[in-house]
């Protein structure tokens, strides 16, 4: 079981810790929400909880919760520029539908 | 698909629950937006790259509009339908604006505000900057991928409430939610993070296309304030470039710039430009301007030219610093840090001045034109809830300018002092001034002066039914309150009998006839001749007090006055009234009040005891014990 981070999204959360000053670094998770049923949360992490599991990639910690990282196996955390707009992307080879927008997908 | 951002934890929004929010810096000459994503704050790029936005908008014919670098370039060939520098128009009238009778445009006299006649017919200033927001807008919802949720919005220090109301309206006419209009220099003080130590001062120098402004800020407990605001809102880059042109037209004989036909003016004047901002990194540049016969002439500038060229310029600068140290009352040892903002901070001449005279490293690692955007951003991220539990800070809105009522001898009692936090609520007690008084008539007033006739008039109304009392007895408790979006109410209540009056006064546009700028200004610079006044007055007011006593002392026991006591009294009255009916100095006013105190204080006793012995007379040692 494991999650990762690809170069591009590690240098950008690198970044973005750096900037906010705190935190031990990113959690993954999924939520049930959204057009689809479940939908992604990316967070900082300032403490992680017992139960979470705790992946290296890259030099950063990305801390997973044990109910979501069965959806997230094996996905891929990518940080993309689209156009004018810029953010992170999950490759997630558990989604079989992804709603149109994106940010919600069924499993 | 959509692109995720990295969210403070347990604040992950629900899909499309998103809570967008920017900053926008409404420039005089450029505007630009920010926004903050997964804890970074930067600007929004158009689809060209470009941060900013020239704050300048063309009317086309039929109703057409454009905004930005495309109605820059048609300003010289369509100026009277090409609004450049509108937010000198924001909030004034047409009265205000005479000094700037050279411009092309066609000015009308609008209601409170002045309007701008164009092809597209007549247009308000809000209207004009309502197009760069919505501008702005657009750029940010296409970038971010959604509708902004609200920004926070800069305006100068020293903008009024009528120029912060003609803000607030353009952006709710651009289809905006204002969280908060920020002052400038405090935006770029954030944006440095300054708002994360405990206290200090702070100076900011922000040098622009067209306008220089320097604040002096001191944070307490979370809180800027603004100490003094100074400035030339005729000095900026553009200068810069001039001083270059006509640098150039000496070296090849030409009579100066104004000389030259009105297209070459604009090469060469943008071949300075160029050459300014190659001095910025090299240390000489090359200006040349090809006249329409193909004759190219061409000249070498060096930085230390540069310099010498420009020092009167920066001198400018440093002499309105130096202006606004003083009038903050502090020494450049007291600055804690210096902030540099606007693209012209860039010139190594500028830093080198302000580096000179603070003696210290100006802070310049943000961009210094993307600096108060950026700070805005900062804050908008939090009004709009997507801070962490650190940022706990919360930047309030203060009042720009005291606001008081008018007492006796025409002064001003500040009630709520200048940069009290919003919403507020003071109230002070005032008194009747004669015996049997039963009317009291409220004027409130704002502006910093100690006079009424130097401050600006907002309201006037009475208090009607006050008890008859004697002066001095009777309690109206005044108090004034403004709420979180700047309405102002006064309410005067007369404490025994409890009646009450009660205005409410919302700022309007027609309230701006002087700049504020100068009005603070003014204030600080004679504040000695102020407070003269103000103690002549005040001398005068107890002096009238004084003779209304006496006299009607006179009236109730001149019987107990030896002939020659009278007299004495009598000739120090006259004396005193004199002084005040000549406007004699304060310190005759004070010598005669003091004359006829010293005159009335044997009467003051006789009278004492004469209505000591009236209450006991007829009784008995007993029914005294």
């Amino acid at each position: 079981m494991s999650v990762s981070l690809t170069p591009a999204a590690v240098r950008h959360v690198k970044k973005s810790l750096a900037k906010r000053g705190s935190g031990i670094g990113l959690r993954l998770a999924v939520k049930t929400s959204g057009c689809n049923g479940f939908a992604y949360a990316l967070e900082f992490v300032d403490s992680a909880n017992p139960e979470d599991e705790c992946f290296d990639s890259l030099g950063v910690t990305v801390v997973v919760d044990p109910r979501s990282l069965g959806m997230l196996d094996g996905t891929e955390l990518d940080f993309v520029r689209e156009g004018l707009n810029e953010g992170f992307k999950f490759n997630n080879p558990n989604a079989k539908a992804n709603c149109g927008c994106g940010e919600s997908f069924a499993v | 698909m959509a692109l995720l951002q990295i969210s403070e934890p347990g604040q992950s929004a629900a899909p499309h629950q998103h809570r967008l929010a920017a900053g926008i810096d409404l420039g005089t000459t450029n505007s630009l937006i920010a926004t903050v994503q997964s804890a970074v704050a930067r600007a929004l790029p158009d689809e060209h790259g470009a941060m900013l936005l020239p704050s300048v908008v063309r009317y086309l014919p039929g109703n057409g509009i454009v905004v930005g670098r495309e109605a820059q370039q048609a300003q010289a060939d369509d100026p009277e339908n090409t609004i450049v520098s509108v937010k000198r128009f924001m909030g004034r009238s047409l009265a205000d604006v005479k000094v700037a009778a050279g411009l092309p445009y066609q000015f009308t006299d609008g209601a409170g505000m002045l309007g701008i006649s164009t092809i597209c017919g007549e247009r308000s200033p809000v209207q004009v900057s309502a197009e760069i927001l919505a501008a702005l807008r657009e750029r940010a919802e296409v970038s971010l991928g959604g509708p902004l949720a609200g920004v926070v919005i800069t305006v100068p220090a020293y903008f009024d409430d009528a120029q912060r109301q003609a803000t607030k309206d353009a952006a709710r006419l651009a289809g905006l939610t204002v969280l908060r209009l920020l002052n400038e220099p405090t935006a770029a003080a954030i944006a440095y993070g300054l708002d994360k130590a405990a206290e200090g001062t702070f100076a900011i120098y922000d040098l622009g296309g067209g306008t220089f402004d320097i604040s002096i800020l001191r944070l307490t407990k979370g809180v800027f304030e603004v100490l003094a605001t100074g400035g030339d809102s005729a000095l900026g880059g553009d200068d810069f470039d001039h001083a270059i042109a006509e640098w150039f037209c000496t070296q090849h004989s030409i009579e100066g710039l104004a000389a030259l036909a009105p297209g070459a003016q604009r090469t060469l004047l943008a071949a300075a430009r160029a050459a300014k901002e190659t001095l910025s990194v090299h240390d000489t540049a090359a200006v040349s301007l090809t006249s329409a016969d193909d004759k190219t002439q061409q000249a070498i500038l060096s930085r230390s030219q540069f310099t010498e060229l420009t020092a009167s310029l920066i001198d400018r600068t440093i002499r309105a610093t130096k202006r606004a140290l003083r009038d903050a009352q502090l020494i450049v040892d007291d600055i804690t840090g210096v902030v540099l903002v606007g693209g012209s901070t860039r010139m190594p001449v500028a830093r080198e001045a302000v580096r000179a005279f603070f003696d210290r490293e100006p802070l310049v690692d943000i961009d210094p034109d993307q600096v108060v955007a950026i700070g805005a951003a900062l804050q908008a991220n939090i009004l709009a809830g997507n801070g962490s539990a650190d940022d706990d800070w919360l930047l309030l809105d203060v009042c720009p300018l005291s606001l008081g009522i008018e007492t006796m001898g025409g002064l001003v009692e500040k009630i709520i002092p200048r940069n009290s936090t919003l919403p507020v609520a003071r109230a002070q007690e005032f008194t009747t001034f004669k015996d049997g008084q039963t009317a009291m008539s409220l004027h409130v007033v704002q502006g910093e002066r100690e006079s009424v006739a130097h401050c600006r008039s907002l309201a006037r109304f009475d208090l009607r039914g006050i008890p008859p009392a004697v002066a001095g007895s009777v309690h109206i408790r005044v108090s004034f309150q403004i709420d979180a979006d700047g309405l102002l109410s006064v309410t005067a209540r007369e404490q025994a009998s409890g009646i009450e009056a009660h205005i409410e006064v919302k700022p309007t546009y027609g309230l701006a006839d002087t700049q504020i700028s100068a009005m603070l200004k003014d204030a600080i610079g004679s504040s000695k001749e102020d407070m003269a006044l103000r103690s002549l007055r005040e001398a005068q007011v107890d002096a009238r007090r004084l003779l209304d006593a006496t006299e009607a002392a006179l009236a109730a026991d001149a019987a107990l006055l030896s002939e020659f006591d009278l007299k004495a009294i009598r000739q120090a009255m006259f004396a005193l009234g004199d002084t005040l009916e000549t406007e004699a100095a304060v310190e005759q006013v004070r010598v005669a009040s003091a004359v006829l105190g010293a005159a009335t204080d044997g009467f003051a006793a006789q009278r004492m005891n004469a209505s000591i012995s009236k209450a006991l007379s007829g009784r008995t040692m007993d029914s005294l014990a």
